[in-house]
């Protein structure tokens, strides 16, 4: 039996949750119409979601300077991916020294890793640091290297997966056939740890296509410049769309700037929204995961 | 054999030490040297020079970076917003949690949980554009649509132009993002209370209210103490791409949106003053981590494992 009291609460919610639903999608509805709204339309009556008048020039613009755009996918696909999957490789490493019980030193190990969690040497230290020593500014380390590759918080979270989840038996019996403790490693740990794994593997992803600051930091040269570093760039000034064209002799007043601003957002973030029904389930899950620590 | 109690078998742990050496040496790069800088606050740095062979210059970039109304701005910011949120999210993320909760519809719960979570997926920058359709002062649709339209003005609002707009359109844009995030924190914990208390209060004939107010709250306090005091721990720092994209880096509304990151981030790479932004960003790092340490150490009082360390 459903009581009264239940099922107007199941409506309330579902009311709440309707809206909420709405305030989440109704932006990028407004920026995927104001794309496609013609020019003279968005400048006299404003982004709208029924524009009088749609047009595909923005796009037009797009495909006109589609080098560009392709480039910036590229250098956005390769930093992901070396990123992740370098990130994976480190953090699992990592995560697996430190769960290794009887391991000698092994809590001062684990303090070299908790300790950046509460302590960070800052913007300026680090930038200095990373431009002067190591001169990375205008290089693909520049994207991938700077506090994206490795984290504390997933390999806390790893190592606790590894100590919890792994039986100290399977070592044993690996050991006893002589098997490497790399070998053991790469062939027993990591297949058995593919969910824990994936979790911070997405999340790893998600920052590195996401990221556009070690862009503003490190990188002026437009040939590095991933998706988001391009939408930074045009944020910052409108302007930056002839320099990033390169069609030289045009000037922002030639183009239909308004809605093309609105069109590269589109391209930079309609790959994710495609895929990111199918994820989503993970991305909840990593989290969560990440939430309740350990 | 020998007498020693116990002998350590290097052989046997090498393997393991060798497998730390690139983590180490990431931390090293990433964490540890940038440490060696941060001697830079009170020194005055030349590029030519590099940061050990720059002068030292005593605490005359903390005089310099005190003597301007930049500093209390920023820090009185970084603390407002960053004390604000964390009450009006735990709020939000609660009811939220809540309400979903009481979904029963397993389609319906999968739609709203996609859309709520889809803002924290996207960057900042992503963020600022969805934020300029709604307020560009010429074709922004509030503008348009809202202030020309229902309320019938002949002017639209420059809300790029007038800091007294940000608390509040931060406030929005920042819950707008980290809402599903907020609601997953406490799904989290309110789907670990156990069933039966539930089901004896409907025996009892509570009501939903009445279970909310007597079951779920009184169970989730742990759980929003310990949220609470680690946000609290994180004060000092701010959200970098909110208040640098968000506001389109405009200048005349820095007094409401300017915090330590921003300040740095303008001083160091925007007006080439890296004396100040040193003395500002080694303010934060050190105050930043007493906040951390004692967060935590209150944190492990009250329940071990909810700590960091």
């Amino acid at each position: 039996m459903v009581s009264k009291d239940q099922k107007r609460w199941n409506i309330a919610a579902n009311i709440v949750m309707t809206i909420m639903t709405a305030l989440a999608i109704l932006p990028f509805i407004l920026l995927i119409i104001a794309s496609f709204t013609e020019e003279n339309t968005a400048l006299k009556y404003g982004y709208s979601y029924f524009p009088k008048a749609f047009s595909l020039d923005a796009y037009a613009y797009i495909l006109q300077n589609a080098s560009t755009f392709v480039r910036a996918y590229g250098m956005t696909i390769v930093v992901t991916a070396l990123g992740t999957a370098a990130s994976i490789v480190l953090t699992a490493l990592t995560a697996y020294v430190l769960s290794k019980k009887g391991l000698p030193g092994g809590k001062i190990l684990t303090l070299i890793v908790v300790f950046t969690m509460l302590f960070n040497g800052g913007l300026v230290a680090t930038y200095i640091s990373y431009v002067t020593i190591f001169h990375i500014k205008n290089t693909l380390f520049a994207l991938v290297c700077p506090s994206l590759l490795m984290n504390a918080f997933s390999i806390m979270l790893v190592r606790n997966y590894f100590a919890n989840s792994i039986p100290e038996e399977i070592y044993e019996s690996a050991r006893i056939d002589g098997a490497s403790e790399l070998t053991i490693f790469f062939k027993l740990v990591l297949p058995l740890s593919v969910p824990i794994l994936a979790t911070v593997g997405l999340m790893a992803g998600i920052a590195y296509w996401n990221d556009w600051q070690n862009a503003l930091y490190y990188v002026d040269d437009k040939k590095l410049y991933t998706i988001q570093a391009i939408l930074n760039s045009i944020n910052d000034s409108i302007s930056a769309l002839t320099s990033l064209g390169g069609s030289a002799g045009v000037t922002v007043a030639d183009l239909p700037s308004t809605t093309i601003r609105m069109a590269v957002a589109v391209v930079g973030i309609l790959p994710v929204l495609v895929v990111y029904p199918f994820f989503q389930k993970y991305f909840a899950a990593g989290l969560m995961a990440g939430s309740v620590k350990g | 054999m020998g007498t020693k109690k116990q002998k350590i078998n290097w052989k046997h742990w090498m393997p393991f030490y060798l497998m730390f050496l690139p983590g180490a040496a990431y931390l090293l790069i990433n964490n540890y040297i940038p440490l060696y800088g941060l001697q830079l606050a009170f020194k005055s740095f030349s590029y030519k020079k590099g940061i050990g062979g720059s002068k030292w210059i005593g605490f005359k970039n903390f005089k310099f970076l005190f003597s301007t109304s930049d500093a209390f701005i920023m820090i009185r910011n970084t603390l407002l917003y960053n004390i604000l949120w964390i009450f009006i999210g735990m709020i939000f993320g609660i009811t939220v949690a809540i309400l979903f909760n009481e979904v029963k519809n397993a389609v319906a719960k999968k739609i709203y949980q996609t859309a709520i979570l889809l803002p924290y997926l996207m960057s900042m920058v992503v963020v600022a554009y969805l934020v300029y359709a709604y307020l560009a002062g010429d074709t922004g649709l509030v503008n348009n649509a809202i202030v020309k339209g229902i309320f019938g003005k002949s002017d639209g609002v420059q809300w790029y132009g007038d800091q007294k707009y940000w608390p509040f359109i931060l406030t929005f844009v920042q819950q707008w993002k980290q809402i599903g995030f907020g609601m997953l924190l406490y799904l989290a914990s309110l789907l670990g209370i156990d069933n039966s208390y539930y089901e004896a209060a409907m025996l009892d004939g509570a009501t939903k209210w009445q279970q909310i107010k007597l079951i779920t709250l009184p169970l989730l306090k742990p759980t929003i103490i310990m949220l609470v005091i680690l946000n609290l721990g994180q004060i000092f720092r701010s959200d970098f791409g909110l208040f640098y994209q968000v506001p389109m880096n405009q200048g005349a509304l820095f007094g409401t949106t300017q915090t330590i990151d921003t300040y740095v981030y303008r001083a160091l790479l925007e007006n080439n003053n890296v004396g100040m932004s040193a003395a500002a960003s080694f303010l934060q790092s050190i105050v930043g981590f007493i906040f951390i340490i004692t967060a935590n150490a209150i944190v492990r009082r009250l329940d071990e494992n909810s700590s960091l360390f």
